[in-house]
């Protein structure tokens, strides 16, 4: 009976009671809007490259190798000679080895020439590989093999030509040279969706006639005599490696490290990613911290709501007095209904959510390339929730507390 | 008689309000027997809610004695005191006193879950709930409707239903007809009377308006019995 009394108490002060609730609801979804989106980023970082044991580049930093040659951020401020290349390529602890060149564009996106065994090779979300949605992966000198966001962004179909442009958004376009689009990635949530895949010989190709990063003035080599040259390389960014034994792995990062003939640098995908969260970590916590206090204010609304209705009440407090309710069944009462309206707030906050995510998660995944996985609450939005309503019972005891006093010294005679 | 025989009894009572020292109420000897119907009559200011206060428990006397169905008040913790008060007194007030935004089923049945022995004499609360509305003349379908929307008439009745319901042995009534017209007053009245002489509860009604003396046993004048100390400021 106390709890329906608790109930009707609330339901006759509508208005204001729902007022509470929204806020505390929206600052519920905001806090776990904020966590939702902070693991699906956190889990499709992780999720961008895995089954590649080493990765290596020129030395730089270890995180700055990771965002060039896997994220497509920055530029390498050095390239690894083919030399050096083929010399790792054939110790014996390397299975495979994948090369990247990077430095073109098209428009908005990053061109990279590799083999085709990066297909193969390149693993993403736990071991899944790279699959062809339309046309197939390239084959001839000028094919592109283009991701899924390049496709539906500038709307290419499989057979496209396109014209990859010198450097970064750069006006100087590789216009002599024209490719064509073999085939279009299914979408994986990582940079790939936003790469041009051309072939290590095609990188060359199209700087035939360049040199020292521009175009030797009046020459162009017609494609026909280009596809007659050879195009091995002087140098790639990066290359992905495999090793035959995980044991190895350490040391052929210290071989590669310590390269006499060139300075290196080998990183493990896994430590150099930990490195970049710790980086992106500082953010997060602000964002988390932020949020956090956005639920405390809700809380801190609620506790003054519940201070100027005290007054209001004292008769209501009066009559439960009167009838035998001892002064801490008054404090438990308001404890009740702020409980009442913090668990209110967060199951709708909950649903607020979902419905927020429901609508928004499409738009994220466009906007951003992070695809949110709408499932069920996991356990820690539980423990997030329960700890609302037991905030909101905590904060609910300094008004409480005041209630008590009052009813104390009113006794059942209310003089107002 | 012992104390134990009347249903209240103070002795001796002396009261100060904490921090207060322009007022002072002194009771030497007041007693109600079981089953009657007394009206106590005095002015505002003459200590009444004072003396409603001390019987009811709710404040404690400085020295003195006070007895309520035979048990010593004083003797009781202050949670021990609350229960009490549900247990042996149904208390209707001058007016405000229902929860308006409860039911009146609720707000009928509100002291028996503070009051377990009160609870256990009634074997069908719901049942007796809507006899006792029935007997005080409440419609039918009264049980399930909000108090605040009842008449101020209406309101007193239900607040007689409660403080009869599980038959208290004493009734306390502070000015519960000073709101209603003089008709409503006196069939109020009659209904109380009529139900707490069914179940042989006393009944003290607390009023400034002796116009209602002769409905009652007894006729007590507040000035009688306490005495209060007025210290100009």
């Amino acid at each position: 009976m106390i709890l329906r009394l608790a109930f009707a108490s609330l339901l006759a002060r509508a208005l204001t009671v729902a007022m509470t609730i929204l806020a505390i609801a929206l600052s519920v979804m905001l806090f776990l809007g904020v966590e939702k989106v902070r693991t699906g980023a956190k889990a499709s970082f992780a999720d961008t490259i895995s089954g590649t044991d080493l990765i290596v580049g020129a030395r730089s930093g270890s995180v700055q190798l990771l965002l060039y040659s896997v994220f497509r951020i920055g530029n390498a401020t050095n390239n690894l000679t083919w030399e050096s290349y083929q010399d790792i390529a054939e110790r014996p602890e390397v299975d495979w080895i994948v090369p990247i060149s990077l430095g073109d564009s098209h428009r908005q996106f990053r061109v990279m020439g590799t083999t085709t065994a990066f297909f193969d090779r390149y693993k993403y979300r736990s071991g899944q590989s790279l699959s062809i949605q339309h046309g197939a992966v390239m084959d001839d000198l000028f094919d592109a093999t283009i991701g899924a966001d390049v496709a539906q962004t500038l709307g290419y179909a499989v057979g496209d030509p396109i014209v990859v442009a010198h450097g970064l958004a750069s006006f100087t376009e590789h216009k002599d040279q024209p490719f064509r689009v073999s085939g279009i990635l299914a979408k994986t949530g990582t940079p790939v969706d936003r790469t041009v895949i051309v072939s290590l010989a095609a990188i060359e190709a199209i700087h035939v006639d360049w040199q020292s990063g521009a175009q030797i003035p009046g020459q162009s080599t017609p494609v026909d005599e280009i596809r007659q040259m050879d195009l091995q390389p002087q140098a790639v960014t990066a290359a992905l490696v495999g090793v035959k034994s995980r044991l190895q792995i350490f040391g052929l990062q210290r071989a590669i490290n310590e390269y006499p003939q060139e300075p290196l640098l080998a990183i493990l995908p896994g430590v150099a990613l930990q490195e970049l969260w710790q980086i992106v970590g500082i953010a997060e916590t602000a964002l988390v911290a932020v949020s956090a206090m956005v639920i405390v204010t809700a809380m801190i609304g609620m506790m003054a709501t519940i201070f100027s209705s005290l007054n209001e009440r004292r008769r209501e407090m009066a009559i439960f007095r009167a009838m035998g309710a001892r002064p801490w069944v008054i404090l438990s009462l308001l404890v009740l209904e702020a409980a009442l309206m913090a668990a209110l707030g967060a199951l709708l906050g909950l649903v607020l959510l979902y419905l927020g995510l429901w609508v928004a998660q499409p738009l994220i995944d466009s906007a951003f390339g992070l695809w949110i996985p709408i499932v069920a609450p996991s356990m820690r939005e539980f423990w997030v929730l329960l700890g609302v309503v037991c905030a909101g019972a905590i904060v609910s005891m300094v008004p409480a507390i005041r209630a008590y006093r009052l009813s104390l010294a009113d006794g059942m005679m209310v003089k107002i | 008689m012992t104390n134990s025989d009347h249903i209240l009894a103070l002795s001796d009572v002396s009261f100060r309000w904490p921090g207060q020292t322009s007022f002072a109420l002194n009771v030497r000897d007041f007693r109600l027997d079981p089953a009657e119907t007394v009206l106590l009559l005095g002015e505002s200011g003459s200590g009444k809610s004072t003396l409603l206060s001390l019987i009811c428990g709710t404040i404690l006397a400085k020295s003195g004695r006070v007895h309520v169905a035979g048990t010593d008040i004083g003797g009781l913790s202050s949670g021990q005191r609350d229960r009490f008060r549900a247990e042996q007194i149904g208390l209707i007030f001058q007016q405000f006193n229902l929860l308006p935004f409860a039911s009146v089923r609720d707000n009928i049945l509100l002291p028996l879950r503070f009051a377990p022995d009160r609870a256990g004499r009634v074997s069908a609360p719901l049942a007796t709930a809507e006899r006792l509305c029935r007997d005080l003349g409440l419609p039918e379908d009264v049980m399930a409707q909000k108090a605040g929307r009842l008449s101020v008439g209406q309101q007193q009745r239900v607040a007689a239903a409660r403080a009869l319901i599980g038959t208290p042995p004493l009734i306390v009534a502070d000015e519960p007809t000073s709101s209603l017209d003089a008709v409503t007053q006196a069939t109020f009245l009659d209904l109380l009377f009529a139900q707490s002489r069914a179940h042989g509860s006393t009944v003290m009604m607390v009023s400034h308006d002796s116009r209602l003396a002769n409905q009652f046993d007894r006729v007590i004048d507040m000035a009688d019995i306490a005495h209060t100390t007025r210290y100009a400021a």
